[in-house]
């Protein structure tokens, strides 16, 4: 599947991601990852923290609804893979995210802003290592 | 309040993963397929957040001496660069590839109701708390040798 270039809504997208991470320091003094607000929601360590979190992951979901709003149109989701794929490949994140404490949120983008040396060698592992696992797939294994 | 300002941000979240392209794992997976349909968009993605990020961290910290709803501000406190760290990102990165979600680009396209970014999602928290719950064990044993 061939996806079209966006360097200016990309970039877009990025400005508001980031200015979102900024916010949230701000505001509540914290880093911004995808996955300590996901584990502070299921796994509650203090129940001031799973308020804003919850708070913080419902604004997130409602994100596509506000996209919307503003073109008239949901955000594209296309998935080029099995089932069965996005089982394994969600059931490997989770524990992934969970060893490696964080995603691209929390390593790459607040990490990395912070020149944290954690995040820098979790950023280039899961960046490489996703791009391999591409490349097997689509060029070895799939051969296309 | 607190919870209102919060939500807004989350929001702000959901919208700029919107607009990057990142909920998308068509452009996600393209993105790593260099050597195929190379989609070089999610660049942008992340140099936008990160210059966005870098600069105003250093504001955040130079300008308030405390963050507006929290007493203190708390940064990860962890140094070691080890097999845990690597070793987890690894797997993710393998995780990502093969589906085309990262956590940050699946939570928010929840909320366009496709069932196969639910499917991944709820993959993705059996994933987490399974880990969650062998960390706490391992732990558990590791704190049990220590006191015999």
């Amino acid at each position: 599947m061939i996806t079209d270039f966006t360097p200016f809504a990309s970039l877009a997208g990025g400005i508001l991601i980031g200015t979102a991470a900024v916010l949230l320091m701000a505001v509540q003094g914290r880093i911004l990852g995808a996955t300590g607000v996901l584990a502070g929601v299921l796994i509650p360590a203090q129940s001031s923290d799973r308020a804003w979190r919850a708070a913080l992951l419902a604004g997130m979901v409602a994100g596509p609804l506000a996209y919307m709003l503003l073109t008239g149109q949901m955000p594209a989701v296309e998935v080029p893979v099995s089932k069965p794929a996005l089982v394994l490949g969600g059931v490997l994140v989770g524990i992934g995210v969970s060893y490696g404490s964080g995603c691209t949120s929390g390593h790459g983008i607040c990490g990395m802003a912070r020149l944290s040396p954690r995040s820098i060698v979790a950023t280039l592992s899961f960046m490489l290592s996703a791009a391999i696992t591409v490349f097997v797939i689509r060029h070895v294994i799939g051969g296309a | 309040m607190k919870l209102i300002a919060t939500w807004l941000i989350g929001l702000l979240f959901g919208l700029g993963i919107s607009v990057s392209g990142m909920a998308n794992p068509a452009k996600v997976l393209n993105f790593f397929d260099v050597a195929g349909n190379w989609d070089p968009s999610l660049l942008f993605v992340m140099g936008g957040a990160l210059a966005v990020t870098f600069a105003g961290y250093r504001i955040v910290f130079r300008r308030l001496g405390a963050p507006v709803f929290a007493p203190r501000f708390v940064l990860p406190a962890a140094r070691a660069i080890d097999a845990r760290l690597v070793g987890g990102s690894v797997v993710f990165g393998i995780g990502w590839g093969i589906a085309g979600f990262c956590p940050g680009g699946a939570l928010p396209a929840l909320g366009t109701g496709k069932a196969d970014v639910w499917l991944f999602s709820a993959a993705l928290v059996a994933g987490l708390l399974a880990a969650r719950a062998t960390m706490k064990l391992a732990a558990g044993r590791a704190a049990g040798r220590a006191e015999t």
